[in-house]
């Protein structure tokens, strides 16, 4: 008698095991080739399967895909992405010390929003994810401005109404967060049509973890991308872990995520993530592809999510601790670093004094951030706000509303 | 002025706002090249060319997040959701985005979608083609909620929906499509050649969102009801003599609760209706608000009539559907009571 059977996805260690990425594949830094930019989809199908790399193991840049970047680039690059990283530590504390409520650090994937945003041209539009924030760093939003959001103080661009992270910047041209996972994929996707009917060169981003690419409007917004060649790079960031579920309980295993548009005729490019310079390549390949009517990539990024999923998260119930050292692909900032000693442009004295410097930047932006209220002293938000932006013009249930609840306030 | 069933009505409105405004384009299911299951949208893309009025995916999920995509990026979308029926696999995309992309970012951005959807039954479409939904969607915030029951409304309201920076879902009774029904479907159908609010105006015109409409002067008696049902609470009235006077609610969110108010309290009895199911529905929220607004001038409990809180059947339609009888009979219960 023949028996069907239900396949479990387990990942390769959990707590006290010993970490194990042999699941990965691997290709040498510069393997690649790096296609025409009309290259017919079905041609390079083999970008899906492989892995851009162009940092080696012995920190020089290989191949096709290297942007060659001078000095400043490089600089310009490490900086940001140290920023990102020394704003999530501090932010991380802040949180721990009860002065926010919530955080979500970008730890070990801050090459996707650094390296991405700049491949990207102001007019573009992204569309993130809740750790996208090195793209609001990157495109114009201050550390302060961010602070105060985390703070839903009286300086809050969200007015008290989202969880700390869930940004947005219109004069950055990056999105609202939501909260809810992977609505802002097809959001892109018609961001990217407009553009398209409009007659403009403008394309779209967005971004998803590996975890989301189960949702429906993964594959809602990659139908529309591929029906109507849509201008838009659609990222997929895996980062091995969806909270405690692994990839593979996003049939990561199957095949990899870069394969998912390839059913239709969405070319696909598996990148390594922690590679500054191969995610900056292969985004501004997918970029100018589609802004030359060559319509959307799927890009699958993979990295590590070094730190907790969130504040909330205590990633040692279900994976080894020391998992990220073993990650093969190691860390973007340490790697970028690297890179830059070796070509001669940087040095350990240079790193630590940047470090520094961006540490006394965001003490400073604290500092400010909490002027404009913290969550135990004012000024505070008027509460009577809370029922603006429902509506284009308040209609009058939310006006009597309004009016109630400052009654109540007021003890009335 | 011209004469035009609620279809041409509606098909008018798209015109009418493609034409002034370039922002403006269509998306959904068939809506393109052949115009459209019900044909609402028949002859657009001809007009306005395949940029602007485009055959979508069978995707609500994609049609809707892909219209709030383009709403954000300065387009102004109408999304046709074929049925009503079929609204679900966008629902989130409507609750958790579109309803609250302007709260959530405090006015930095705003998708101005209007949704557009045929509901309701009468015919013949079994639980897949048939339902009223908007109790769902009046229940979310953010939204506006419209429901027209004839084609000068329906063509009014669509514009105002189409230029509102709002998102508005569109419900369109398809019953009363071709010609207004008193309930009874053994009577032959009519159209709306002699109907007065089948004379349309050819161009732009708006009537209010928020705004409710007395369809029906009366005195004795308030029913509140929207959609198909208007037609039947009409009839209804003249079949048991009782001289009501019927509220076409037109836009369920935000509500015109000075219209209702003002029409209890002068007639001291209300009777509310809708085909939707009873439980939960959007009839309990008009009952709270008369309850609230007109205690003290109300004579006699609140009345409700309703669809069996059942899927819809397709075989015993006419027993499922709120029509004459049931109208007439909840008119009654309401005029002996007390």
């Amino acid at each position: 008698m023949t028996k069907s059977r239900l396949h479990i996805p387990r990942p390769t260690a959990r707590p006290g095991e010993t970490p194990d990425f042999s699941y990965l594949d691997l290709s040498p830094a510069g393997s690649v080739d790096k296609p025409a930019l009309d290259a017919r989809a079905r041609d390079i199908e083999h970008l899906s399967r492989g892995l851009v790399r162009v940092l080696d193991d012995d920190h020089s840049a290989k191949g096709q895909w290297d942007p060659g970047f001078d000095a400043t680039q490089l600089q310009v690059g490490l900086r940001w992405m140290l920023l990102n990283r020394v704003f999530d530590e501090r932010m991380w504390q802040i949180q721990r010390q009860g002065r926010i409520s919530f955080y979500m650090q970008a730890t070990g994937e801050e090459a996707v929003s650094i390296a991405q945003g700049m491949a990207l041209r102001p007019g573009d539009m992204c569309f993130p994810s809740y750790r996208n924030q090195g793209l609001f760093m990157y495109r114009g939003v201050t550390l302060v401005d961010m602070m105060c959001q985390c703070l839903s103080n009286t300086r809050d661009m969200c007015q008290g109404r989202q969880l700390p992270i869930m940004y947005h910047s219109k004069s950055g041209n990056v999105f609202s967060v939501s909260g809810n996972l992977g609505t802002q994929y097809p959001h892109a996707v018609g961001w990217a049509m407009a553009s398209a009917i409009k007659g403009e060169d403008h394309i779209a981003a967005s971004w998803v973890g590996d975890g989301t690419t189960a949702e429906a409007d993964f594959y809602h917004a990659l139908t529309f991308a591929a029906v109507y060649q849509a201008p838009v790079i659609l990222n997929v960031v895996n980062n091995q872990w969806a909270i405690s579920t692994f990839q593979g309980t996003a049939a990561g295993q199957r095949r990899a995520f870069a394969a998912r548009g390839l059913g239709l005729g969405i070319p696909g490019i598996r990148v390594d993530g922690n590679d500054f310079l191969a995610v900056y390549s292969a985004t501004l390949w997918a970029a100018d592809r589609a802004r030359r009517g060559g319509g959307p990539t799927l890009i699958e990024l993979v990295t590590y999510r070094g730190g907790a999923h969130s504040t909330s998260d205590d990633p040692t119930k279900y994976r080894p601790k020391d998992e990220w050292e073993s990650f093969p692909l190691g860390d973007p900032v340490e790697r970028l670093k690297q890179h830059m000693i070796a070509e001669g442009h940087w040095s350990e004295a240079k790193h630590e004094s940047l470090i520094d410097e961006l540490r006394t930047e965001v003490t400073a932006a604290w500092k400010e951030a909490q002027k404009y209220g913290t969550m135990t002293e004012g000024p505070w938000l008027d509460p009577g706000t809370m029922f603006d932006d429902v509506f284009d013009e308040t209609p009058h249930n939310l006006e009597s509303q309004r009016r109630r609840m400052l009654e109540v306030e007021r003890g009335e | 002025m011209a004469r035009m069933n609620m279809i041409e009505a509606i098909r008018s409105a798209h015109d009418i706002v493609m034409d002034r405004d370039p922002s403006v384009i269509v998306l959904g299911e068939d809506v393109g090249y052949f115009g459209g299951v019900f044909r609402c949208t028949d002859g657009l893309q001809r007009k306005y060319g395949e940029h602007r009025v485009i055959d979508a995916p069978i995707s609500e999920g994609g049609i809707i997040g892909a219209a709030i995509g383009m709403g954000v990026n300065g387009l102004r979308p109408v999304a046709e959701i074929q049925f009503a029926d079929y609204i679900y696999p966008g629902f989130d995309q409507i609750v958790s985005e579109l309803a609250r992309l302007r709260y959530r970012s405090c006015g930095e951005f705003f998708s101005p979608v209007t949704i557009r959807t045929p509901c309701g039954g009468g015919i013949r479409g079994g639980q897949t083609h048939s339902q009223s939904p908007e109790g769902i969607f009046t229940h979310v915030t953010g939204i506006k909620t419209v429901m027209p029951s004839n084609p000068y409304d329906a063509k009014g309201l669509l514009i105002s929906a189409i230029e509102s920076n709002d998102p508005v879902v569109f419900f369109e009774p398809k019953r009363i499509y071709n010609g207004p029904f008193d309930g009874d479907p053994e009577k032959p159908a009519v159209s709306w050649n002699s109907h007065p609010k089948g004379e349309v105006p050819e161009g732009h015109y708006t009537v209010p969102l928020g705004k409710a409409d007395v369809a029906r002067p009366g005195e004795e008696l308030t029913i509140v009801t929207y959609g198909t049902l208007v037609h039947i609470a009409i009839a209804a009235a003249a079949e048991t003599g009782v001289d009501a006077e019927v509220i076409d609610v037109r836009t369920m969110a935000p509500l015109d609760v000075a219209t209702l108010a003002d029409s209890v309290n002068k007639t001291g009895r209300c009777l509310v209706a809708h085909e939707a199911t009873r439980f939960g529905g959007y009839g309990a929220e008009l009952a709270a608000t008369v309850q609230k607004e007109c205690f003290y001038s109300l004579e006699v409990p609140i009345g409700r009539v309703a669809g069996w809180d059942t899927p819809y059947p397709h075989a015993f339609e006419w027993q499922y559907f709120p029509g004459l009888k049931r109208m007439s009979a909840g008119i009654r219960r309401v005029m002996e009571a007390g």
